[in-house]
């Protein structure tokens, strides 16, 4: 039963794209208070950012309306070529472009750049889609585990060599997509921990921390059933996370001295004054613009600490602080609140999905969005450590607000088809 | 296997993780936002910039309108160390004129005082260094100009009735609301006690500034800004050509001058020597000049006019007599003979040698000591009226009292004194309780003995002749601003005990007796104006006598009031009867009549008791 689409419109989700075009106008308006040029008042003036970002979000919704009149069918078809273009773009620019402080990551066109790991995200949410959705593939199989997680590696391992360490660490959000489709709970359990086993390796000394590992080992062994498995288990368990401790020290020490400094501030290690001014610069300036906007924020256009260039960044990966210091408490909840409801309703349209390929891209996209959310976020309010993504819809620059478009767009074309296609 | 429903709970899962990330977020922005207020204080400081806008201080006039003290434009370099950057401290050194070393610590104390707050890093730069540095200042960032005044004197004159303006001290600044740190204040003379009229109000201007500290325009439009208010300008009682005459007269003399109008208290004049030019305590030479003062052994910081005491001598028998009038011990007509001294007691107090016995007004024109010796003793001694000493002695201490004798005279100057005037108590301690009599306290009668007032109440007392009665509280301000308003205090007669005007006319003829043929001050006349005064003699325990003269011109409806002292150098015929009819007549004419006068002047001017041994000093001169 297939039907004819009287128009691209047809059964589009206004949910989603109500969402979009909300947080790209809100993310155009701080663009412009956060560089705010007395100079150069128009919200319009394409010789400032805020005139480029424009230009950008005019740029998006033609790319959205292209997306919207594509075939459906055409993206998973095309995922594998797709995913080879991107990759190969990545690996060229290494090549072929100008060095931009320390990275290699952008092609330059007179005086915009584009960056093709901004594109690697959708491709690769599409392979994984893909691949995830072909005939007999089973998540508890040992080859999907692997060939999932090369799919995942690949663009990171190509990113990490462009020196966007940031980009790259992206991918990782991926880790949920598998999880929603039956990967077990444990690899997700077994991050967190080792996250914190990490954290708290770097903040106590290594072996207080595995004398309470062993403690902790100890006790199980005391209170459950020791059956030979069970105390392989727990032995190798200690033994892994006690490499873990050890393996964390080694490994920091052998991090950038910035990055070092970085981490270290963020855990409230570094309690050097000078800090302040050097490494935790632009943490604690952008702590000091989102909280000296209090409850309501300084207004429009009213922020000091992010207009006059305290906080560095303001337009791109810290442009959180201009919503927390000009909207205050109650902007910045709504901004948050907004990403949740766009999220939530991704996982809820992914679910009605009676594509498996389009529920798992839509996965994907929650998984990306999610990802970027967190840590952007939890960078300028020191939740989090200073690594550079930017914040979707909002942050300035044309790639990221154009990969954003097309990831999330892709999934709402693909979902205005659910009830043509079963794929 | 469909994994669309095998594992769709996980959906639930997920987006609680979501949920959950977005929920600690919001906790945490309510801690930053809403909790934590050191985020908003951090912000301000870094992005406002307050600038104070000095207020003016107010000018202060002559009575003729001429200018004593204006301010002159100055600026401070100011720095905030948390907005200094690596700058080329070579560089700016030289642009300054100061050392590496001295930038350092500079710095270090800026430091102290807080990296965020602005601090005077070089005080009181003038208009054409500023230029100069303002030019290089946008390579230094952290530090810009601020708008000063200086004060100038362009008379150097006055300086102790002046006063000088100096920074604020911390206890001020922990005190009072208004003054901040680096805020000028009053610190003595007029400008102390007229501190909250002539320093104005300080305006402050909130500007925005971006972290390379550019300005970025006022906070809110202004808003919040307030603006400086002039302070007032006074009018001062002073005669500026009046006041530099006198000082002048000084030169190279220890002593004092004051002179009051007698009809309204105003002070014409109030000169004391040694003075110091008050240019040398603006700027920031202030503290450096001030100690040098403060070290000079001659001590020109000390106001003489109204902080040193000197024994009143003869100008207090003027006193005496008209308290004896009053108590009916004396008429005009009343004689008492002198034997070179007090014959009761041995010719003790002694006398010069003159004519006996005497009459009232020819013992006030030859300042007979045993004359008032007697009076004194009478009116002590006088139990029809009191029952013993002790009544009889506070009833002429009353008196003494109400001729502003051992009082502090209320006046708008800092630092007037009260001088001494004995107390039955003092003397019960000394003598012990009831021994003592009219004879034992006998020098008092002359103006001796434990007597003390200052040249200010010499003077005053000149005007209580003058207005036959009573005074009016001596004051040095007009008024303020253009208000025009005179402050009450300085339109209350304050009567003395001694009422009958007829008893100040017996004195008055016997004052204008020491001005004519035969008079102590003859010498000292001025041709055309009848005037009154009265020669002394402060005996001096530490050293040669005191000259003093107290005066008041004309005759009829005086214009002056005048009490001259120079230390150490002898009879008041000698020194202070000149310079006192020096400057009565250059007020009441404007110019010095005669080559006889003029002569006078000169001599004046130029003799110098300070530097010359005693002999020259004791040489009549008239």
């Amino acid at each position: 039963m297939i039907r004819q689409r009287k128009s691209i419109f047809q059964d589009v989700d206004w949910i989603m794209l109500l969402l979009y075009l909300v947080m790209v106008v809100l993310g155009w308006l701080n663009i412009y208070a956060a560089v705010y040029n007395e100079e150069h008042k128009s919200i319009l003036d394409t010789t400032q950012r805020y005139g480029h970002q424009m230009l950008f979000i005019g740029g998006a919704f033609v790319i959205a309306f292209i997306i919207l009149f594509i075939d459906g069918n055409l993206f998973a078809t095309f995922a594998y070529p797709l995913y080879g273009v991107v990759m190969f773009a990545c690996v060229a620019v290494i090549f072929l472009s100008h060095d931009i402080s320390g990275s290699r990551s952008w092609f330059s066109f007179g005086s915009f750049g584009l960056q093709p790991a901004e594109f690697g995200k959708f491709a690769t949410a599409m392979v994984l889609a893909k691949y995830l959705s072909s005939m007999n593939i089973r998540m508890q199989d040992l080859s999907t585990k692997l060939v999932s997680a090369a799919i995942i590696v690949l663009p990171m391992l190509i990113i990490i060599a462009e020196r966007e360490t940031g980009s790259a660490i992206v991918y990782a959000a991926f880790v949920f997509v598998l999880y929603r489709e039956g990967l077990s709970g444990n690899f997700l359990l077994l991050g967190f921990f080792a996250t914190v086993l990490l954290v708290l390796a770097l903040i106590f000394d290594k072996i207080i921390l595995v004398s309470i590992l062993g403690g902790v080992a100890a006790l199980f062994l005391l209170l459950i059933r020791r059956t030979r498995k069970n105390v392989m288990i727990i032995t190798l368990a200690f033994l892994i996370s006690s490499a873990l401790v050890f393996g964390a020290n080694f490994a920091f020490n052998h991090l950038a001295k910035h990055q070092q400094v970085r981490i270290k501030v963020l855990l409230g290690m570094e309690d050097n004054p000078e800090s302040k001014k050097k490494e935790g610069y632009n943490v604690y300036q952008s702590q000091v613009a989102i909280g000296s906007g209090g409850f309501a924020g300084k207004g429009f256009l009213q922020g000091t600490q992010t207009k006059y260039d305290y906080v560095p960044e303001q337009s791109t990966d810290f442009i959180f602080c201009t919503v927390g210091e000009e909207w205050g408490f109650l902007g910045s909840t709504f901004v948050l609140l907004l990403f949740l409801a766009l999220i939530w309703r991704i996982i809820f349209v992914a679910e009605r999905q009676r594509s498996t390929f389009s529920r798992i891209y839509g996965y994907g996209v929650a998984s990306i969005l999610f990802f970027h959310l967190t840590v952007n976020v939890g960078m300028t309010i020191g939740l989090a450590p200073v690594i550079g993504i930017p914040l979707p819809f909002f942050s300035y620059g044309g790639s990221s607000l154009w990969s954003f478009t097309i990831l999330l767009f892709i999934f709402i074309r693909l979902d205005s088809d659910r009830l043509q296609v079963l794929r | 296997m469909d994994t669309g429903s095998a594992y769709s709970d996980r959906k639930y899962i997920i987006a609680i993780i979501v949920a959950a990330v977005v929920v600690i977020f919001i906790s945490r922005l309510f801690y930053i936002q809403l909790i934590d207020q050191s985020y908003k204080i951090t912000a301000d400081n870094q992005a406002f910039r307050y600038e104070t806008e000095y207020a003016a201080r107010g000018n202060i006039f002559d009575r003729n309108g001429k200018r004593l003290v204006y301010n002159q434009a100055a600026f401070d370099l100011m720095v905030i160390p948390s907005q200094v950057k690596e700058i080329d401290t070579m560089e700016f050194c030289n642009a300054l004129g100061i050392d590496a070393e001295t930038f350092v610590r500079r710095m270090e104390k800026a430091k102290k005082e807080g990296r965020m707050r602005e601090s005077v890093f070089e005080k009181e730069i003038s208009v054409e260094n500023s230029l100069r540095i303002q030019e290089k200042l946008f390579d230094f960032p952290g530090f810009f100009l601020q708008a000063r005044t200086l004060r100038k004197y362009p008379m150097s004159v006055a300086a102790h009735i002046l006063g000088y303006v100096g920074e604020v001290s911390p206890d001020i600044v922990d005190t009072s609301k208004y003054y901040r740190m680096g805020d000028y204040i009053g610190i003595s003379g007029l400008e102390k006690s007229y501190e909250r009229q002539l320093r104005g109000v300080r305006g402050t201007r909130i500007m925005m500034v971006d972290v390379h500290n550019q300005p970025k325009g006022s906070y809110m439009n202004g808003a919040y800004d307030t603006l400086a208010v002039a302070g007032n300008d006074l009018y001062s009682t002073l005669d500026l050509d009046l006041q530099l005459y006198a000082e002048q007269l000084l030169k190279n003399k220890l002593g004092s001058v004051v002179a009051i109008e007698p009809s309204t208290g105003e002070v014409l004049v109030m000169a004391t020597s040694p003075s110091y030019d008050p240019n040398l305590l603006v700027g920031s030479v202030r503290s450096q000049n001030y100690a040098m003062l403060e070290r000079d052994t001659m001590n020109p910081l000390f106001n003489r006019a109204m902080m040193a005491y000197y024994p009143p001598g003869s100008t207090f028998k003027i006193v005496e007599s008209l308290i004896g009038q009053q108590e009916g011990i004396v008429v005009p007509g009343t004689l008492h003979p002198c034997a070179g001294g007090y014959p009761p007691m041995g010719g003790k107090p002694g006398c010069h040698h003159h004519p006996s016995p005497l009459n009232l007004t020819q013992a006030i024109q030859m300042s007979c000591n045993s004359y008032f010796s007697y009076v004194f003793h009478d009116i002590i001694e006088n139990r029809r009226k009191y029952s013993n000493t002790y009544e009889a002695f506070q009833a002429w201490r009353n008196y003494a009292l109400s001729f502003g004798i051992g009082k502090k005279l209320d006046s708008d100057i800092p630092g007037v004194l009260k001088g001494s005037l004995p107390t039955i108590e003092y003397y019960d301690r000394v003598f012990g309780k009831g021994s003592w009599h009219a004879s034992t306290v006998i020098s008092l009668g002359i103006g001796q003995a434990e007597l003390g007032i200052t040249p200010l109440q010499n003077a005053n007392i000149a005007c209580i002749i003058a207005n036959k009665g009573y005074y009016y509280n001596p004051h040095f301000v007009k008024y303020v601003g253009n208000s025009r308003i005179i402050d009450p205090r300085w339109e209350k007669k304050n009567y003395t005990l001694v009422t009958d005007t007829s008893y100040y006319n017996t004195v008055i003829e016997g004052m204008n007796d020491v001005t004519s043929a035969g008079g102590t001050a003859f010498a000292s006349r001025i041709p055309g104006i009848d005037f009154c005064g009265k020669t002394g003699t402060a005996q001096n325990p530490h050293g040669d006598n005191h000259s003093v003269f107290i005066a008041f011109a004309p005759k009829d409806h005086p214009k002056i009031a005048i009490a001259v002292l120079i230390e150490n150098a002898g009879q008041g015929a000698w020194w202070a009867a000149p310079i006192a009819s020096l400057i009565i007549e250059k007020y009441l004419k404007g110019y010095i009549e005669g080559p006889f006068r003029q002569d006078m002047e000169k001599k004046m001017l130029e003799s110098d008791l300070v530097h010359t041994s005693r002999n020259v000093k004791h040489t009549r001169v008239f």
